[in-house]
């Protein structure tokens, strides 16, 4: 393995970034969570059974797919798609939670919580719940309950227990904020299931390994059809955990461009954008140190995105950490291309992307125009957008 | 030594307990928390620890995350509150702390932090996202400058784990009471004595328990087995009344509360 893909080091850092920046409270199960983890590794039946619920549950591997119609709109690079949409529950996030319900299970605690913000990882631990009998609570804010209202419908009938938070801006940040307090209380008894590829360590690590199967599929596919890499590779960036997924197997692979799309919202003024990596700096928030959205005190700035599953001023040191050595190049969409890219995939495909995939959607189109047709580029549609149809309607005031 | 070790060191030649108010800066505004702290004060308290609102507060219950809402609400920054501070906490007749978030302090720059909160008359801080795995470089400019810095000890801390965080602490050890977020509770863990006397014996450094307490009960029950005792949301409740009543009727009802959790301390035992 070279330098790059053996991090994090012990105390939880990719080079500068990351680290375990929590109350002393939580910092047992921390370690019991880094501990158990390192058992199952060395752990083949682990190994054995992740793949196997992954194979049969989740219905990996996910499709390979080439959008030729797509390809001609953007008229440039051939575009394929990661079909992680067509994931049972309809996203990438069922890779991490199942995996996390494993080590809940060989840590012998009963209870989950999770936060979700487009709902996708909520519905995700509410599902892996549900399949090995745990308890699960998910903290969902005030106004991504109103604008994600069917995944959360669907997690009541998988039987978790949604709590509203109505704190801060009440979408993801503060969902967030309320699973750790819980969990403080809690830790005990209960595991956060955590959904992005951030927080203390180990969890940026854990959730990026959980999801690298996204990332080690396209290798396969790749060589099984076109006998080569890809020339370059995009996914959406919110928290990271479908971008970290993809990107990390192809890390040492250095012909292989790799390109990160974040919220670029209504535009580049503070507050109107979710894009840390593109418009914040360094800073510590959710127990992590990472590019964060945070005002010139330190406090956590307002931010805005379309989607709710990138509306958060934070994101996994690991994506800081592939920023500050130029490894990903780092970019933004704002939300009217997103919504163009939503509309171009569904007219051309007949493929509804999840709102947070239409971001990676509209750049990969945008970068596949300025390359030749012998160029290769995937897109990491890490989910569907049957969530979104409502919202999108509803921005357009189109009648339902 | 700084301003919290010289207390510590007095306290204990006199065989006292420190009582110890928490209140939020800024809630409602700078001139009220001045207000608070001389009130808090005048009634015996021996150190006041003020809170630095912040967003995204982990540690915090419902009733210090609507104290920080209401500070921030008008765009309080460190660098007010340092300035404020500066002309009124240096002429206090007890010692000050401060509760900061990491976030903060790393966007301000460390070493500009510990001296400019030294200036405002601070003798420490207590940074309760900073675990001794993060700490070690802040700790370093603190010790140079000495200013304390607080470390926590908490309920689910393994006792060899407890034991080294006290070598890094300075001015005093932060016993947690409970796993969990700050605000008053009815009822205490019942082995919270029996592990505060433990640590207490291991560590020559004063140790004071926090969390939960609000009541003359659960000070009479840890005093005998700690060096000082801190109450925060108790006060931080009282607080969040000026939106209904006068400042004076807040201001008195603050004191009368602190008269009584002083009362409840031993007035000289071992």
């Amino acid at each position: 393995m070279s330098v790059t893909t053996s991090l994090p080091d012990q105390l939880g850092r990719f080079g500068d970034f990351g680290g375990r920046y929590v109350p002393e409270t939580l910092i047992r199960a921390l370690e019991e969570l880094d501990g158990e983890y390192g058992r199952a590794l060395a752990d083949a039946s682990f190994q054995e059974e992740f793949d196997a619920l992954l194979w049969h549950y989740v219905g990996r591997p996910s499709p390979l797919y080439f959008a030729g119609r797509l390809t001609e709109l953007a008229g440039g690079a051939r575009i394929y798609l990661k079909r992680e949409d067509l994931n049972h529950t309809g996203a990438h996030k069922i890779n991490n939670t199942l995996g996390q319900a494993l080590l809940t299970k060989r840590m012998n605690k009963r209870r989950v919580i999770a936060e979700t913000g487009a709902g996708q990882h909520g519905v995700a631990t509410a599902t892996a719940c549900a399949r090995f009998g745990l308890d699960c609570v998910v903290y969902m804010g005030e106004e991504d309950i109103r604008r994600q209202r069917p995944n959360v419908l669907s997690m009541k009938m998988l039987g978790a227990e949604v709590r509203p938070v109505t704190s801060g801006s009440r979408t993801l940040k503060d969902a967030t904020n309320e699973a750790m307090r819980d969990w403080m209380s809690s830790v005990e008894t209960t595991h956060y299931i955590l959904g992005s590829a951030v927080g203390p360590h180990p969890f940026p690590r854990i959730v990026r390994d959980f999801q690298s199967v996204i990332g080690r599929e396209t290798i396969q596919q790749c060589h099984d059809q076109f006998s080569r890499l890809p020339d370059l590779v995009v996914a959406c960036v919110g928290g990271g955990s479908n971008a970290a997924g993809m990107f990390y197997p192809f890390i040492e692979h250095e012909s292989v461009a790799l390109v990160g799309v974040e919220a670029g919202g209504r535009s580049s003024s503070l507050g109107q954008h979710a894009a840390p990596l593109s418009h914040g700096q360094p800073g510590v928030l959710h127990g992590s140190f990472s590019f964060v959205m945070q005002d010139d005190d330190g406090q956590t700035s307002d931010v805005h995105s379309i989607s709710a599953g990138l509306d958060y001023p934070g994101v996994g040191p690991e994506h800081s950490y592939w920023k500050s050595i130029g490894r990903v190049t780092y970019t933004t969409c704002e939300d009217e291309q997103a919504l163009r890219a939503f509309d171009q995939l569904a007219r051309s495909e007949g493929i509804l992307p999840a709102l947070e995939s239409s971001h990676a959607v509209s750049r990969a189109m945008e970068l596949a125009g300025q390359r030749g047709p012998d160029e290769i580029v995937v897109v990491c549609l890490s989910g569907r957008g049957d969530k979104d149809a409502a919202e999108v309607a509803r921005l357009r005031n189109m009648e339902v | 030594m700084s301003s919290i070790d010289e207390l510590f060191e007095r306290l204990r030649q006199e065989q006292r307990k420190a009582f110890m108010p928490f209140i939020t800066a800024g809630d409602p505004d700078l001139e009220f928390t001045r207000e608070v702290v001389r009130e808090l004060a005048t009634q015996g308290s021996s150190l006041c620890e003020i809170g630095i609102p912040y967003s995204d507060p982990l540690a915090d219950g419902p009733t210090i995350q609507a104290s920080y809402t209401r500070a921030l609400a008008s765009k309080l920054k460190l660098s007010h509150i340092l300035e404020h501070c500066q002309g009124w906490v240096p002429s206090l007749e007890i010692p000050a702390i401060m509760m900061i978030s990491y976030s903060i302090v790393h966007r301000f720059g460390a070493d500009r932090y510990v001296r400019e909160s030294q200036a405002a008359g601070f003798g420490g801080a207590i940074v309760p996202d900073l675990p001794i795995e993060e700490s070690a470089k802040l700790a370093e400019t603190c010790r140079q400058a000495d200013f304390s810095l607080v470390q926590l000890v908490t309920p689910t801390t393994p006792r060899e784990r407890a034991l080294r965080i006290a070598e890094t602490s300075s001015g005093f050890l932060y016993f947690v009471s409970v796993a969990g977020i700050t605000g008053e509770r009815r009822s205490l863990p019942p082995d919270l004595a029996d592990s505060v006397a433990w640590l207490r014996e291991r560590t020559p450094l004063p140790v004071c328990v926090g969390f939960g307490i609000s009541t003359p009960e659960h000070i009479r029950m840890l005093a005998p087995v700690c060096d000082g005792l801190i109450v925060g949301s108790a006060f931080v409740r009282r607080i969040a009344e000026v939106e209904s009543t006068s400042r004076e009727a807040v201001l008195r009802e603050i004191g009368q509360a602190a008269a009584e959790l002083v009362a409840a301390l031993p007035q000289s035992s071992a």
